[in-house]
């Protein structure tokens, strides 16, 4: 198993018309991953290199089958398109979008809750599941199929991460970027309790940063629901207060959501935190290994 | 984005909510000058964006143009550091306001709640101090509510203010107040609006007397008034790398730093200062790799006098390792660093992009094949840190 993309997942890609979402859409496609429409507005009846556009999320889930929507439209429109794929049937929503108003990303999220729907991102690298399904910009060839689970904020500091432990022979059972911005559909808590559920993850590696408190949240929830064995890294020890670090949610605030009040919040629950991507890396195949 | 007190107080007063009339003023002449237009006493604000002006000097009250006078010259150009060290900031600007005869000093604050996902409002009755102290001191001092995402209406913030125990005489007006924050919130897209103090008058009016507005980025593209405010930032590089379309922010170290992705641009400034160096910048050079983005990166790191290193750290997913490096080729034909530039490129097509960097034998540069040799070579190359 893996979680939230797999073999059974059927991929709507919204902006598939365009440059960035044909270019991800058709490389998700080439990866395996089952690409049933595209979605953009008065575009219906084309194709996209074989793959049939749609006016609406809704039309994709009808005609198409479409289970799992990914969004790829500019961060003005994209809101609106988040809350059309959460009305239209699909059971998760994958939005890459950087740069959406927080305030749209709010009333958003509480319509994906309300709807039941799984909300991944925005700006986030998308889901990986080595070896069945990729649903994003996440390069594969860094993941090979494995037992852990990795959660993170980040794209390339996870690519990083995960090269380090192909590098190290093993490999993932699904990756999953929740995103950098202030409010994302899904948490590291939502991620933790399925890779809980999930009988292939053995071991959990969390990436966060700065800003928030969702690490804190996270360290609790850890101590309290997660029996797997979770490693994590923080990133933004040197990062001044009040500046925004390139997301929009990397900023610490005050006194609040530094990286070493993260790392204390996890270690005070028994999580092991690496210094930096390498020996987090290292510290995940040793205890892997011990496992 | 962060406003100063005085855009943040015509953000109030286009939303309806009083407050003191005033000028705002970047010489000790137009000072003085909007001084006696208002009258005295006055009230001289620096205008920097951190807290804690009060403590440092930064707020004068004048009684006649010879104490406004003498009050604007020793502000402006005054710095002043927050109270988490943030800073120095450079007083540029001061605000002049008329003075305001306080009965009551409030606190109310509409805060973006990024763990709860709604927006919050907070009220107290204990304003005009550091309400981070009141409320470790007396919790229950603090009221905190969320804000009901499908509506806030005048009874749900009478509710609130009624809680924090404000003067009877006030709850209707300062309810008021509360529900044009919430308003100024969603409808400015402002994550974070506080005020302290929000007072009564003499004459029992409820005025914000000071702003502490930060406004989300990412929706200037509605707010054209705002968006101008965001044009205009001090530091001369991140003016320079606004104006290239980088995301960069300034540190105080000598080692210049580009990563792409801005976890992994975190994560190495935090590696280069576990090698005992202190970064000089943070940027974030995205999926940059033409020759023009890199040439444009490095510029804006070198044109910052303290920088005498650079370390160029690339994890390639989508984008190749072999373009950076034609990249960086091209930009060292076009750029004279005069410093040593370490470069590690791992991830896609990374041994391509190795022979590229080694074949161009380009002076000055250094190449690692970790993230921690790099980090510890150019740390080294850098030398301490003036």
């Amino acid at each position: 198993m893996s979680i939230i993309v797999d073999e059974g997942t059927k991929l709507a890609v919204s902006g598939l018309t365009g440059r960035e979402g044909s270019f991800h859409g058709l490389r998700n496609k080439a990866y395996g991953t089952d690409l049933v429409a595209g979605v953009t507005p008065g575009k219906g009846g084309q194709d996209v290199e074989g793959t049939p556009v749609f006016d609406t999320i809704k039309e994709a889930v009808t005609e198409a089958g479409a289970n799992t929507s990914m969004i790829f439209v500019p961060a003005r429109f994209a809101a609106p398109a988040i809350d059309e794929a959460i009305e239209s049937g699909v059971e998760t929503v994958i939005a890459i979008t950087e740069g959406i108003p927080v305030l749209d990303m709010l009333s958003t999220y509480w319509k994906a809750k309300e709807a039941g729907v799984r909300l991944i991102g925005p700006n986030c690298p998308g889901v990986l599941s080595p070896g069945k399904a990729n649903v994003g910009i996440i390069p594969a060839q860094f993941f090979d199929p494995g037992p852990i689970g990795v959660v993170s904020k980040s794209g390339t500091l996870t690519y990083q991460i995960g090269n380090e432990l192909k590098q190290a022979g093993t490999g993932n059972s699904s990756i999953v970027g929740i995103g950098g911005d202030p409010i994302v559909g899904s948490d590291f808590i939502d991620i933790l309790k399925l890779y809980e559920a999930d009988p292939d993850t053995e071991l959990i590696v969390m990436v966060g940063e700065i800003g928030g408190d969702a690490e804190e949240r996270a360290a609790e929830f850890i101590a309290a629901e997660v029996s797997k064995p979770v490693v994590a890294y923080i990133a933004g020890f040197t990062a001044p207060p009040g500046k925004q670090m390139g997301h929009a949610g990397a900023i610490i605030s005050g006194s609040s959501g530094t990286a070493q009040a993260k790392k204390d919040a996890l270690e005070a629950k028994g999580v092991r935190v690496g210094e930096s991507p390498t020996e987090t890396a290292a510290i995940a195949a040793e205890m892997l290994r011990s496992l | 984005m962060d406003l100063l007190e005085y855009q943040g107080k015509q953000l109030f007063a286009k939303h309806g909510l009083a407050v003191p009339s005033g000028e705002v003023a970047d010489t000790v002449d137009d000072a003085v000058a909007a001084a006696e237009k208002i009258g005295y006493p006055c009230a001289i604000k620096a205008q920097v964006l951190i807290g804690g002006r009060g403590k440092a000097g930064g707020i004068k009250i004048a009684q006649n143009a010879e104490e406004a006078r003498e009050y604007a010259d020793a502000i402006l150009g005054m710095d002043i550091v927050g109270p988490h060290g943030e800073g120095p900031f450079r007083v540029d600007q001061v605000w002049i306001e008329g003075g305001s005869e306080i009965a009551e000093e409030y606190y109310a604050s509409v805060i973006l709640d990024r763990g709860e996902k709604k927006l919050l409002a907070m009220v107290s009755a204990k304003g005009g101090m550091d309400i981070e102290a009141v409320a470790a001191e007396d919790p229950d001092a603090l009221v905190k509510r969320h804000i009901d995402p499908s509506g806030f209406d005048a009874a749900a913030a009478r509710a609130i203010v009624a809680d924090a125990s404000l003067a009877e005489d006030a709850l209707d007006e300062a309810a008021e107040a509360l529900v044009k924050l919430a308003e100024v919130a969603r409808e400015e897209d402002a994550t974070l609006i506080e005020v302290n103090p929000l007072i009564v008058t003499a004459g029992r009016e409820v005025v914000a007397l000071d702003s502490k507005v930060t406004i989300d980025g990412n929706s200037l593209f509605r707010h054209q008034d705002l968006a101008e405010i965001a044009d205009t930032v001090d530091d001369p590089q991140e003016q320079m790398a606004e104006e290239k379309g980088l995301t960069y922010v300034k540190l105080d170290g000598n080692v210049g730093i580009l990563a792409n992705g801005a976890g992994l641009c975190m994560s190495t400034l935090d590696v280069v200062a576990q090698a005992g160096g202190a970064p000089a910048n943070f940027l974030d050079a995205g999926g940059g790799s033409k020759a023009e983005a890199i040439v444009n990166a490095l510029e804006v790191i070198k044109s910052d006098a303290k920088v005498s290193a650079i370390l160029f750290n690339i994890f390639g997913g989508i984008t190749r390792c072999d373009e950076i490096a034609n990249g960086i080729v091209t930009a060292s034909k076009q750029i004279d660093l005069g410093m040593p530039l370490v470069v590690r490129l791992d991830g896609t097509n990374s041994e391509e992009g190795l022979k590229i960097l080694a074949e161009a034998n380009l002076p000055n540069l250094h190449q690692e094949k970790t993230m921690l040799d790099a980090a510890r070579r150019v740390v080294e190359l850098a030398g301490s840190a003036a």
